[in-house]
Protein backbone atom coordinates (compact mmCIF):
# COMPACT_ATOMS: atom_id res chain seq x y z
CA UNK A 1 0.00 0.00 0.00
CA UNK A 2 2.68 2.12 0.94
CA UNK A 3 4.61 1.77 -1.82
CA UNK A 4 1.82 2.75 -4.21
CA UNK A 5 1.38 6.00 -2.80
CA UNK A 6 4.96 6.24 -3.41
CA UNK A 7 3.71 6.24 -6.92
CA UNK A 8 1.77 8.90 -6.58
CA UNK A 9 3.63 11.73 -8.45
CA UNK A 10 3.73 15.02 -5.57
CA UNK A 11 3.38 17.68 -8.51
CA UNK A 12 -0.02 16.67 -9.32
CA UNK A 13 -1.27 16.42 -6.01
CA UNK A 14 -3.75 19.61 -7.02
CA UNK A 15 -7.12 18.81 -9.10
CA UNK A 16 -6.26 21.91 -11.41
CA UNK A 17 -2.66 20.26 -12.36
CA UNK A 18 -4.09 17.23 -13.10
CA UNK A 19 -6.63 18.90 -15.31
CA UNK A 20 -4.18 21.01 -16.95
CA UNK A 21 -2.42 17.75 -18.09
CA UNK A 22 -5.24 15.79 -19.05
CA UNK A 23 -6.33 18.42 -21.12
CA UNK A 24 -2.67 18.64 -22.28
CA UNK A 25 -1.97 14.92 -23.28
CA UNK A 26 -4.98 14.65 -25.70
CA UNK A 27 -4.54 18.41 -27.62
CA UNK A 28 -1.70 19.45 -29.17
CA UNK A 29 -1.23 22.59 -27.53
CA UNK A 30 -3.97 24.84 -26.04
CA UNK A 31 -3.63 28.69 -25.44
CA UNK A 32 -4.37 30.22 -22.14
CA UNK A 33 -7.60 31.13 -22.46
CA UNK A 34 -8.83 27.83 -24.02
CA UNK A 35 -7.79 26.19 -20.69
CA UNK A 36 -8.87 29.02 -18.74
CA UNK A 37 -12.93 28.33 -20.39
CA UNK A 38 -12.01 24.31 -20.28
CA UNK A 39 -10.76 24.01 -16.31
CA UNK A 40 -13.57 26.92 -14.84
CA UNK A 41 -10.17 28.38 -13.17
CA UNK A 42 -9.18 32.07 -12.28
CA UNK A 43 -6.15 33.78 -14.55
CA UNK A 44 -4.06 33.81 -11.23
CA UNK A 45 -4.76 30.25 -10.17
CA UNK A 46 -4.04 29.12 -13.51
CA UNK A 47 -1.06 30.72 -13.96
CA UNK A 48 0.68 30.07 -10.68
CA UNK A 49 -0.24 26.22 -11.40
CA UNK A 50 1.31 26.38 -15.23
CA UNK A 51 4.11 28.01 -13.71
CA UNK A 52 4.58 25.07 -11.07
CA UNK A 53 4.06 22.18 -14.16
CA UNK A 54 6.80 24.31 -16.40
CA UNK A 55 8.85 24.12 -13.03
CA UNK A 56 9.14 20.56 -13.42
CA UNK A 57 9.64 20.37 -16.97
CA UNK A 58 6.02 18.80 -17.60
CA UNK A 59 4.77 21.74 -19.23
CA UNK A 60 6.45 23.94 -21.81
CA UNK A 61 4.85 27.15 -23.33
CA UNK A 62 5.23 29.15 -27.18
CA UNK A 63 4.39 33.24 -26.93
CA UNK A 64 3.01 33.85 -30.30
CA UNK A 65 0.60 37.13 -31.52
CA UNK A 66 -2.30 36.73 -33.09
CA UNK A 67 -3.20 39.59 -34.61
CA UNK A 68 -1.81 42.32 -32.10
CA UNK A 69 -2.83 40.21 -29.21
CA UNK A 70 -0.66 38.33 -27.56
CA UNK A 71 -1.24 34.54 -27.18
CA UNK A 72 0.36 31.90 -25.15
CA UNK A 73 0.22 27.98 -26.20
CA UNK A 74 1.02 25.51 -23.59
CA UNK A 75 2.48 21.73 -24.45
CA UNK A 76 2.78 18.65 -22.59
CA UNK A 77 6.65 17.81 -22.79
CA UNK A 78 7.27 13.84 -22.91
CA UNK A 79 8.48 13.90 -19.87
CA UNK A 80 5.74 15.20 -18.77
CA UNK A 81 3.10 13.05 -20.66
CA UNK A 82 5.15 10.20 -19.48
CA UNK A 83 4.76 10.91 -15.95
CA UNK A 84 0.92 11.58 -16.23
CA UNK A 85 0.66 7.97 -17.64
CA UNK A 86 2.16 6.81 -14.34
CA UNK A 87 -0.08 8.90 -12.22
CA UNK A 88 -2.75 7.43 -14.03
CA UNK A 89 -1.53 3.80 -13.71
CA UNK A 90 -0.93 4.64 -10.06
CA UNK A 91 -4.27 6.16 -9.26
CA UNK A 92 -5.67 3.01 -11.01
CA UNK A 93 -3.46 0.14 -8.66
CA UNK A 94 -4.98 2.29 -5.84
CA UNK A 95 -8.26 1.95 -6.66
CA UNK A 96 -7.89 -1.60 -7.32
CA UNK A 97 -5.89 -2.36 -4.47
CA UNK A 98 -8.53 -1.46 -2.35
CA UNK A 99 -11.56 -2.91 -3.96
CA UNK B 1 -10.94 4.70 3.00
CA UNK B 2 -11.50 8.64 2.35
CA UNK B 3 -8.83 9.13 0.31
CA UNK B 4 -9.88 6.45 -2.23
CA UNK B 5 -13.01 8.84 -2.79
CA UNK B 6 -10.49 11.24 -3.90
CA UNK B 7 -8.56 8.78 -6.21
CA UNK B 8 -12.24 8.22 -7.89
CA UNK B 9 -13.29 11.95 -8.02
CA UNK B 10 -9.71 12.36 -9.82
CA UNK B 11 -10.42 9.78 -12.50
CA UNK B 12 -14.11 10.96 -12.96
CA UNK B 13 -12.33 14.71 -13.53
CA UNK B 14 -9.24 13.29 -15.98
CA UNK B 15 -12.11 11.54 -18.38
CA UNK B 16 -14.27 14.34 -18.39
CA UNK B 17 -11.56 16.85 -19.12
CA UNK B 18 -9.84 15.06 -21.83
CA UNK B 19 -13.58 14.63 -23.76
CA UNK B 20 -14.75 18.03 -23.44
CA UNK B 21 -11.28 19.16 -24.72
CA UNK B 22 -10.40 16.86 -27.41
CA UNK B 23 -14.47 16.37 -28.17
CA UNK B 24 -17.10 19.08 -29.91
CA UNK B 25 -20.33 17.31 -28.11
CA UNK B 26 -22.63 20.14 -28.75
CA UNK B 27 -23.86 18.97 -32.21
CA UNK B 28 -27.24 18.08 -31.99
CA UNK B 29 -28.71 15.02 -33.71
CA UNK B 30 -31.70 17.24 -34.56
CA UNK B 31 -29.43 19.11 -36.92
CA UNK B 32 -28.61 16.37 -38.87
CA UNK B 33 -32.55 15.76 -39.09
CA UNK B 34 -33.34 19.40 -40.68
CA UNK B 35 -30.38 19.53 -42.82
CA UNK B 36 -32.26 15.72 -44.65
CA UNK B 37 -35.66 17.40 -44.81
CA UNK B 38 -34.16 20.67 -46.36
CA UNK B 39 -32.18 17.85 -48.96
CA UNK B 40 -34.96 16.29 -49.45
CA UNK B 41 -37.41 19.55 -50.21
CA UNK B 42 -33.88 20.65 -52.05
CA UNK B 43 -34.05 17.48 -53.96
CA UNK B 44 -37.82 17.39 -54.83
CA UNK B 45 -38.05 21.21 -55.64
CA UNK B 46 -35.27 21.19 -58.12
CA UNK B 47 -36.64 17.46 -59.86
CA UNK B 48 -39.78 19.47 -60.61
CA UNK B 49 -37.30 22.55 -62.50
CA UNK B 50 -35.70 20.07 -64.48
CA UNK B 51 -38.23 17.75 -65.92
CA UNK B 52 -40.65 20.81 -66.44
CA UNK B 53 -38.20 22.34 -68.58
CA UNK B 54 -38.45 22.47 -72.08
CA UNK B 55 -35.34 22.18 -73.09
CA UNK B 56 -31.98 20.34 -71.43
CA UNK B 57 -30.64 22.76 -68.51
CA UNK B 58 -27.27 21.64 -68.86
CA UNK B 59 -27.11 22.57 -72.39
CA UNK B 60 -27.94 26.25 -70.58
CA UNK B 61 -24.41 26.27 -68.55
CA UNK B 62 -22.30 24.67 -71.62
CA UNK B 63 -22.93 27.89 -73.24
CA UNK B 64 -22.93 29.93 -70.10
CA UNK B 65 -26.39 30.61 -70.25
CA UNK B 66 -28.17 31.47 -66.84
CA UNK B 67 -31.52 31.07 -67.78
CA UNK B 68 -33.65 31.00 -64.65
CA UNK B 69 -34.41 27.31 -64.79
CA UNK B 70 -30.46 27.27 -64.25
CA UNK B 71 -31.09 29.87 -61.39
CA UNK B 72 -33.37 28.49 -59.40
CA UNK B 73 -31.20 25.16 -59.10
CA UNK B 74 -28.14 27.56 -58.37
CA UNK B 75 -30.80 29.24 -55.41
CA UNK B 76 -32.22 25.72 -54.22
CA UNK B 77 -28.35 24.28 -53.69
CA UNK B 78 -27.10 27.63 -51.96
CA UNK B 79 -30.50 27.64 -49.89
CA UNK B 80 -30.12 24.09 -48.94
CA UNK B 81 -26.27 24.57 -47.83
CA UNK B 82 -26.94 27.41 -45.81
CA UNK B 83 -30.09 26.42 -44.41
CA UNK B 84 -28.23 23.35 -42.98
CA UNK B 85 -25.14 25.14 -41.79
CA UNK B 86 -27.14 27.77 -39.80
CA UNK B 87 -29.32 25.65 -38.69
CA UNK B 88 -26.31 23.53 -37.42
CA UNK B 89 -24.87 26.32 -35.57
CA UNK B 90 -28.25 27.44 -33.89
CA UNK B 91 -28.94 24.40 -32.68
CA UNK B 92 -25.16 23.49 -31.42
CA UNK B 93 -25.39 27.11 -29.68
CA UNK B 94 -28.62 26.09 -28.05
CA UNK B 95 -27.22 22.98 -26.98
CA UNK B 96 -24.17 24.33 -25.69
CA UNK B 97 -25.71 27.04 -23.44
CA UNK B 98 -28.07 24.44 -22.01
CA UNK B 99 -25.12 22.35 -20.92
CA UNK B 100 -23.45 25.31 -19.76
CA UNK B 101 -20.40 25.37 -22.33
CA UNK B 102 -18.99 28.23 -24.15
CA UNK B 103 -19.83 28.27 -27.80
CA UNK B 104 -17.87 28.58 -30.27
CA UNK B 105 -15.07 27.30 -28.22
CA UNK B 106 -11.36 26.91 -29.33
CA UNK B 107 -12.52 22.55 -30.38
CA UNK B 108 -15.35 23.83 -32.27
CA UNK B 109 -13.41 26.10 -34.41
CA UNK B 110 -10.87 23.71 -34.60
CA UNK B 111 -13.62 21.09 -36.34
CA UNK B 112 -15.01 23.68 -38.40
CA UNK B 113 -11.75 24.18 -39.85
CA UNK B 114 -11.00 20.38 -40.15
CA UNK B 115 -14.66 20.18 -42.01
CA UNK B 116 -13.95 22.85 -44.15
CA UNK B 117 -10.87 21.85 -45.88
CA UNK B 118 -11.79 18.77 -47.51
CA UNK B 119 -15.45 20.53 -48.25
CA UNK B 120 -14.21 23.79 -49.73
CA UNK B 121 -11.86 21.91 -51.95
CA UNK B 122 -14.70 19.48 -53.11
CA UNK B 123 -16.80 22.70 -54.03
CA UNK B 124 -13.79 24.46 -55.91
CA UNK B 125 -13.33 21.39 -57.94
CA UNK B 126 -17.17 20.76 -58.58
CA UNK B 127 -16.63 24.27 -59.69
CA UNK B 128 -14.12 24.07 -62.48
CA UNK B 129 -15.88 20.73 -63.46
CA UNK B 130 -18.82 21.91 -64.62
CA UNK B 131 -17.45 25.24 -65.99
CA UNK B 132 -15.34 23.10 -68.08
CA UNK B 133 -18.66 21.30 -69.10
CA UNK B 134 -18.19 18.22 -67.37
CA UNK B 135 -21.78 17.74 -65.32
CA UNK B 136 -22.17 13.96 -64.23
CA UNK B 137 -19.12 14.64 -61.72
CA UNK B 138 -21.40 16.86 -59.51
CA UNK B 139 -23.48 14.20 -57.53
CA UNK B 140 -20.49 11.28 -57.06
CA UNK B 141 -17.90 14.37 -56.24
CA UNK B 142 -20.44 16.40 -53.74
CA UNK B 143 -20.85 13.15 -52.13
CA UNK B 144 -17.56 11.90 -51.76
CA UNK B 145 -15.79 15.09 -50.97
CA UNK B 146 -18.63 15.52 -48.14
CA UNK B 147 -18.21 12.43 -46.76
CA UNK B 148 -14.44 13.22 -46.22
CA UNK B 149 -15.07 16.09 -44.57
CA UNK B 150 -17.21 14.23 -42.37
CA UNK B 151 -14.35 11.43 -41.64
CA UNK B 152 -11.61 14.40 -41.00
CA UNK B 153 -13.95 15.94 -38.57
CA UNK B 154 -15.00 13.28 -37.13
CA UNK B 155 -11.90 13.15 -35.05
CA UNK B 156 -12.81 16.11 -33.47
CA UNK B 157 -16.71 15.38 -32.34
CA UNK B 158 -18.50 11.81 -31.91
CA UNK B 159 -17.14 8.94 -33.64
CA UNK B 160 -20.60 7.98 -35.08
CA UNK B 161 -20.09 10.73 -37.58
CA UNK B 162 -17.11 8.87 -39.17
CA UNK B 163 -20.04 6.09 -40.19
CA UNK B 164 -22.15 9.07 -41.89
CA UNK B 165 -19.20 9.78 -43.41
CA UNK B 166 -18.26 6.19 -44.75
CA UNK B 167 -21.82 5.77 -46.15
CA UNK B 168 -21.44 9.58 -48.12
CA UNK B 169 -18.45 8.27 -49.48
CA UNK B 170 -19.83 4.66 -50.87
CA UNK B 171 -22.90 6.21 -51.97
CA UNK B 172 -20.82 8.93 -53.99
CA UNK B 173 -18.86 6.34 -55.42
CA UNK B 174 -21.77 4.34 -56.60
CA UNK B 175 -23.30 7.43 -58.08
CA UNK B 176 -20.10 7.69 -60.19
CA UNK B 177 -20.77 4.01 -61.24
CA UNK B 178 -24.36 4.29 -62.18
CA UNK B 179 -24.56 7.39 -64.16
CA UNK B 180 -27.83 9.41 -64.46
CA UNK B 181 -29.74 8.60 -61.08
CA UNK B 182 -27.86 11.83 -60.26
CA UNK B 183 -30.56 13.29 -57.85
CA UNK B 184 -31.10 9.92 -56.54
CA UNK B 185 -28.49 9.55 -55.44
CA UNK B 186 -28.03 12.76 -53.88
CA UNK B 187 -31.39 12.61 -52.11
CA UNK B 188 -30.71 9.40 -50.50
CA UNK B 189 -27.17 10.57 -49.68
CA UNK B 190 -27.97 14.01 -48.59
CA UNK B 191 -31.78 13.66 -47.03
CA UNK B 192 -32.44 10.26 -46.02
CA UNK B 193 -28.79 9.46 -44.46
CA UNK B 194 -29.14 12.45 -42.46
CA UNK B 195 -32.26 11.70 -41.36
CA UNK B 196 -31.50 8.41 -40.06
CA UNK B 197 -28.60 9.44 -39.13
CA UNK B 198 -30.07 12.34 -36.93
CA UNK B 199 -32.48 10.17 -35.30
CA UNK B 200 -30.37 7.47 -34.04
CA UNK B 201 -28.10 10.38 -32.22
CA UNK B 202 -30.85 11.49 -31.03
CA UNK B 203 -31.76 8.85 -29.65
CA UNK B 204 -28.81 8.10 -28.39
CA UNK B 205 -27.01 11.11 -26.88
CA UNK B 206 -29.77 13.50 -26.47
CA UNK B 207 -32.55 11.93 -24.63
Amino acid sequence: MKQYLEDLNKAFENRLRIGIMSALVVNESLDFNALKDLLGATDGNLASHLKALEKVGYVEFQKSFVGRKPNTSYTATSIGKTAFDQHLIALEKLINRNK
Amino acid sequence: MAKEKEYLEDIAAIRSIMERSSQFISLSGMAGVMAGIYALVGSFAAYKIIYSSDHVLYDDIRQYYLSPGVVQLIGIAAFVLLASIVTAFLLSKRKAKRDGRKFPDAIAIRLALNFLIPLVTGGLFVGIMVLKGNFSVIAPATLIFYGLALVQASKYTFKDVKVLGMAEISIGLLAAWLHGYALWFWAVGFGLLHIVYGIFMYLKYEK
